[in-house]
């Protein structure tokens, strides 16, 4: 795996939880920063030099919002295959651009503003934080970052471990989709069943329901921003009730009705997970 | 970031897109003088916030006294909490017929959407729920940009007597919200008169993540919310008595519904996101206490980028000044450090969100 931004103080404090957590890391890139090393890692100036080096199927992007677009064009270029983006605060109009131009490759893109995806006892690419993952059968996905760690926080200390967990990320035009995720989800012999973390804004909660129908795995909701005010954006640019679509009450809902569980908080997540696994 | 009404019809001047004469004036002796070179002229509030013209803020005048008279009485006013500070004196100008057209991010097909309905004036959502038939959505590819025959498509359901002068403001359009990295640029009501199409109204949002690229004033009001965002962080004022700080706004708006699930009230939203450090944290703390009603605050610190002895440094610089109890509860990265250095001041530390949560909506209780 390539870090895109290795030299920054983000990328490098990163790289080396990353290492720490058993993910092979094989370089890193930083234009005009080639030929040093970040935590003995090689530096290259382009994702192309470092591709000349060595073997790399996955991306993760610490680059500054102003250049981050720049940073996933670069590596769709490259056919890295999955590529991770940290960066908060890419403007949404690099980002329309970035879903067009990765629509007609074979990339696939998580994020960006997100934590990156987890596989306790394999490997991390990303930023979730090292001793809250515990190996088990619970797939986690969701669209915020400290709240994951939260709920995987939880579900470790109660004694129930994770296959994988990710985090698509909070703004309003992203790469991968939870519909994407639980698709992953439902092949992957390891996960059992899913939670599922949304927030209000946007309908992608809205937009698995058809899918989580079809699930032959059971799917745990849980629904963020019940005392948002609409109009407000609450942190993330994607998480804002605007013309009456996204309420957590709408969604909440709507999952409802599909028959899906909807946890009210962290730890009733823990007890309907305990009651069908 | 919202522009006002008179900032959109600057840029929309920079791209001819055709406007009606105006003068932008904060006394009543601007509007008079204005009113002066202008004769028939409507007065129109300048504020954040839709319904003006319900509220009263829009007025018309055909000599420069009535002008006065009506700029004395919007500036005065208050529209949905907002004071009027600045008029907007604009020549009158008949529709002959109202349009509507808008460019917005269709976030689900994750590409700019154009609408036109050939009913505009009144709220687009109003027509949205009421007759959807009338407004004609048209998807652009961002890489590919506007084709003619979607501008003259959309042109064609606005009035096909005026397509070529419709097609031409569609595209200038098109232009302002992708040159000007804009969430929403909207024209409500683009007014057929007798002397052509003219955008009687005008309304920009632009992404806030693109402000380092673009060019705009950000206005100064001292707000909490702009001393937060200035500080990198996300602040939005509520209701309620308990004042909330999280790092990350997932779990900030998980914290503040665990506190309404608790019975709670809280005072705001507290995002000081992710990597946030000693001098944010407290800042926030200055922030978050300074608002009106607070009475108890919740600390809730997930570590990951944030370091959680750099969050408990921030809180102890403050903890003197503090007259408000607190409940804190640090998780994650450098957990150890940070809660033993709290503990050393006798704080309460809670283990989860909803211990927090629980904790704080307690104190409130207690007092009361």
């Amino acid at each position: 795996m390539l870090v895109q931004g290795i030299t920054g103080h983000e990328g490098s404090l990163q790289t080396k939880q990353m290492i720490d957590f058993g993910t092979n890391i094989v370089g890193g890139v930083t234009p005009g920063k080639g030929g040093s090393q970040v935590q003995k890692q090689p530096v290259y100036n382009s994702v192309k030099e470092a591709l000349e080096e060595t073997d790399v199927d996955a991306s993760v992007i610490f680059v500054p919002p102003q250049f981050a677009a720049d940073g996933i064009f670069e590596a769709i270029d490259n056919g890295i295959e999955l590529i991770v983006c940290i960066t908060e605060g890419i403007p949404v109009h690099d980002m329309m651009r970035v879903w067009a131009y990765l629509k007609t490759s074979s990339s696939r893109l998580l994020g960006p503003n997100c934590p990156g995806i987890t596989t306790p006892g394999a490997s991390k690419i990303g930023i979730m934080p090292n001793p809250i993952h515990m190996p088990g059968n619970i797939g986690v996905v969701s669209r915020s970052g400290t709240l994951t760690y939260e709920i995987v926080d939880t579900l470790s200390k109660n004694g129930i471990g994770q296959s994988t967990s990710v985090g698509i990320g909070g703004d309003p035009v992203n790469g991968t989709s939870f519909v994407d995720v639980l698709e992953l989800f439902e092949e992957d012999p390891e996960t059992h069943a899913v939670v599922l973390v949304g927030e209000i804004g946007g309908t992608a909660e809205e937009d698995s329901i058809e899918f989580i129908k079809q699930m032959s795995k059971p799917v745990i909701s849980y629904i963020v921003g019940v005392s948002a005010p609409p109009g407000k954006t609450m942190g993330h640019a994607g998480a804002i009730i605007s013309m009456g679509v996204g309420t957590a009450l709408e969604k909440i809902q709507a999952f409802e009705k599909a028959g899906i569980t909807v946890a009210k908080s962290p730890s009733e997540i823990v007890r309907h997970v305990k009651n069908i696994t | 970031m919202k522009l006002y009404e008179y900032e959109a019809k600057d840029v929309f001047s920079k791209y001819n897109i055709p406007i009606p004469q105006s003068s932008l004036v904060s006394d009543i002796y601007g509007a008079g003088e204005a009113a002066q070179k202008m004769r028939d002229v409507v007065i129109k509030a300048q504020v954040h916030t839709g319904g003006r013209g319900k509220a009263g803020g829009i007025a018309r005048a055909s000599s420069p006294l009535d002008a006065k008279n009506g700029a004395k009485r919007i500036l005065g006013m208050s529209i949905k909490g907002f004071p009027v500070k600045k008029v907007l004196i604009e020549e009158y100008r008949e529709p002959i017929k109202e349009m509507y057209l808008g460019i917005t991010i269709d976030r689900k097909a994750k590409c700019p959407v154009i609408m036109a309905s050939p009913e505009g004036g009144i709220d687009i959502e109003d027509i949205a729920r009421n007759s959807p038939e009338k407004i004609t959505m048209v998807h652009i590819h961002p890489l590919a940009g506007i084709h003619e025959y979607q501008a003259r498509m959309l042109a064609n359901s606005l009035d096909r007597n005026k397509i070529p002068d419709l097609i031409d403001i569609i595209k200038k359009l098109y232009r302002v919200f992708i040159e000007n990295d804009c969430q929403l640029v909207e024209i409500n009501p683009l007014a057929q008169t007798k002397d052509g199409i003219i955008a009687l109204d005008a309304k920009m949002v632009i992404d806030d993540n693109a402000l380092f690229r673009q060019d705009f004033p950000e206005e100064e009001n001292g707000s909490l919310e702009e001393i937060a965002r200035k500080n990198g962080m996300s602040y939005v004022g509520l209701d309620g008595d308990i004042g909330c700080i999280v790092n990350g706004a997932g779990l900030a708006m998980a914290t503040l519904d665990m506190v309404k699930h608790y019975g709670g009230a809280p005072a705001n939203f507290m995002d000081v996101r992710a990597g946030a450090n000693e001098e944010q944290v407290k800042k926030a703390l200055e922030i978050v206490s300074s608002g009106k009603n607070v009475k108890s605050i919740i600390i809730n610190i997930f570590g990951g980028l944030t370091k959680c002895d750099e969050a408990a440094r921030g809180i102890i610089d403050i903890l003197p000044d503090l007259k408000i109890p607190l409940v804190i509860r640090l998780s994650g990265t450098n957990e150890k450090e940070g809660r033993a250095m709290l503990k050393k001041y006798g704080i309460h530390l809670a283990a989860s969100t909803e211990e927090a949560a629980k904790g704080v909506v307690e104190i409130g209780n207690s007092n009361k």
